[in-house]
């Protein structure tokens, strides 16, 4: 059954706006100094700024590792779609994928020859080899697989070969190829390497590993973020599901409602987004109606910093 | 979580796929090759029939057969259907097209001598290859799985390469054995380690047949007539 697609594919909304509102980038670091009172004056509601450009995207995004990896199973790539579907009927602009996560970049071109593409989309890949030569036909082959004109932001996944990448990326984001360049890792991997080309290289984006329970980068690559103008990407969120998993059926504490979250999931992501140096985070999920969840946690009030701190507490009491 | 410098994987950061998506493989497998089952079925019932009997011509035809499997499960399944959700299955395909050659070889060379057919070797290898064919499909009926993602000598890797360690541990010569008992061993091995990642105990079984068939190998070759049939 072939549904109807919900955009009109149309590459022109692909290009990132260029518009330089260093102003607005500015102001976001700015208020990253000011724990508690994260929000990033001049975005919408539920949007953050990348301080670089200052172009504003959906603070909750999408990720794709495991679970978007589904192989030619029709079933479970229409399920697929139907998870962008709710992902982007929720306001949801920003995906995350990597040619290291088996067939999910394939399944999101699924989906968007399902569902077209939405405005705004801002597709965020990575490039994995320790090949240099490799890396620009990776790129090449990733952007067929998902099905688009070009990348929104391309990453170093996992340091892997970046001495090698970073160059050639901000080559190609120079020559308009690619909208902006970053680096990842995450669970605490080689945070102090992290650190250094944090420091040392112009970079658009970071993304790193944050939640209630692994808060190490708050100490220093958050700091280093806000205080470099770089946007942050949060991953596993949920611990790749063993957070919200562990956190079934157990009563979600009553300060809850005084910041809209209605589920753990979304105290989460809350607490997450509540940090101010955090641009995007970028859950997982198989699930339509958790894609939905997700995407509600970007509105509404945030947590302030005693209340992160209760957040904090009261997951890692359980 | 630990200040990790360096890198450090654990099993799980291998993973690049669900419970789900892996069973969904040999449903989708099952769905697209019906009615090959009863064929592939027939074929295994064959390899145990000439193995027991063993009449003129039986080494051959099971190495024959062995080898048709084996390449059929490198093609439709490791090529078709995992490597799409699993890109180091990459370098699992030409192993499995390896073995397929060493049993032609085996086919076309000698050393193809079976233990013989009351031997205690043969009929303990006989068991393991009749559980491979027989109730290794079945066990998504214990995991509470639908049987249509029953897992099929010829069609999936685990039996096949259970019924070939089954074979191996049934040849007389260590030789024979030892060229083509390594590559199901390994694939049990890393079968094992993809299933308990996965969290499941069907992994245990996978790790449980090449010890099978190797302790099988200490059995004594000789029928009650005392010789080795060749
Ligand atoms: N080094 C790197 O570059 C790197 C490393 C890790 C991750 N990442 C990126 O970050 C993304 C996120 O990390 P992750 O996938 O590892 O883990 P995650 O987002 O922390 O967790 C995903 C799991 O959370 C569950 N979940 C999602 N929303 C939920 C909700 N509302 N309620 C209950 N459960 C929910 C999902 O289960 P259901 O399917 O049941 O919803 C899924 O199993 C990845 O997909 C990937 O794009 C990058």
């Amino acid at each position: 059954m072939r549904r109807k697609p919900l955009f009109a594919a149309s590459p022109s909304s692909f290009l990132p706006s260029r518009r330089a509102l260093l102003v607005a980038g500015a102001v976001m670091a700015a208020g990253a100094s000011l724990p508690g009172f994260p929000l990033a004056a001049g975005a919408a509601p539920g949007t953050r700024r990348i301080p670089s450009s200052g172009e504003a995207v959906p603070a909750v995004g999408l990720g794709t590792w495991i679970t978007f990896n589904v192989g030619n199973d029709p079933l479970l790539l229409e399920r697929s779609a139907r998870v962008m579907e709710a992902f982007f009927a929720g306001g949801g602009r920003v995906i995350d994928s990597s040619p290291m996560y088996g067939s999910s970049q394939a399944t999101l071109g699924y989906g968007f020859d399902r569902l077209g593409r939405p405005e705004g989309l801002f597709a965020a890949d990575k490039v994995w080899t320790s090949s240099q030569r490799e890396g620009p036909a990776q790129m090449a082959r990733s952007r067929r697989a998902w099905k688009v004109p070009r990348f929104s932001l391309m990453q170093v996944h996992n340091l892997r070969g970046w001495e090698a990448h970073l160059p050639m990326l901000l080559e190609k984001k120079a020559a308009g190829e690619i909208g902006y360049v970053g680096i990842t890792t995450s669970e605490g991997r080689r945070h102090g390497l992290f650190e250094e080309i944090m420091a040392r290289e112009t970079l658009d984006a970071v993304q790193v590993t944050y939640n209630p329970l692994d808060r190490e980068v708050e100490e220093r690559i958050l700091p280093l973020a806000a205080e470099r103008g770089t946007a942050v990407i949060v991953n596993r969120p949920f611990r790749q599901g063993a957070l919200t998993r562990r956190l079934e059926g157990e009563k979600l504490p009553d300060f809850a409602a005084e910041i809209g979250a209605s589920s753990w999931a979304q105290l989460i992501l809350k607490f997450i987004l509540a940090h101010p140096a955090v641009t995007v985070v970028i859950p997982a999920t198989t699930r339509p109606e958790h894609a939905s969840e997700n995407m509600a946690a970007s509105g509404g009030p945030l947590p302030d910093a005693a209340m992160r701190e209760r957040i904090s507490a009261a997951i890692g009491g359980l | 979580m630990p200040v990790l410098e360096g890198w450090s994987y654990r099993p799980a950061d291998f993973l690049l796929f669900s419970e789900r998506v892996y069973w969904r493989l040999f449903e989708l497998q099952d769905a697209a090759l019906w009615p090959l089952q009863l064929v592939a079925l027939a074929a295994g019932g064959a390899v145990l029939l000439l193995a027991l009997r063993q009449r003129r011509g039986a080494a051959p035809a099971i190495f024959l057969i062995l080898a048709a499997a084996w390449l059929l499960v490198a093609v439709s399944f490791l090529w078709q259907r995992y490597l799409p959700v699993n890109w180091a299955i990459a370098y699992a395909i030409p192993f499995f097209l390896a073995e397929a050659g060493l049993l032609l070889g085996l086919l076309l060379g000698r050393g193809g001598a079976l233990a013989a057919p009351w031997s205690p070797r043969l009929l303990a290898a006989a068991g393991l290859l009749a559980y491979a064919l027989l109730a290794h499909p079945l066990l998504p009926l214990v995991a509470a799985r639908p049987l249509a993602s029953a897992e099929l000598f010829a069609l999936a890797p685990d039996p096949t390469a259970i019924v070939t360690l089954a074979v191996g541990a049934m040849l007389v010569e260590p030789r024979s054995a030892w060229l083509i008992m390594p590559v199901p061993a390994l694939w049990c091995l890393a079968s094992f380690a993809t299933l308990l990642t996965l969290g499941s105990w069907q992994g245990w079984i996978v790790l449980a047949a090449p010890v099978l068939a190797l302790s099988v190998r200490l059995l004594p070759a000789d029928g009650p007539s005392g010789r080795v049939q060749a």
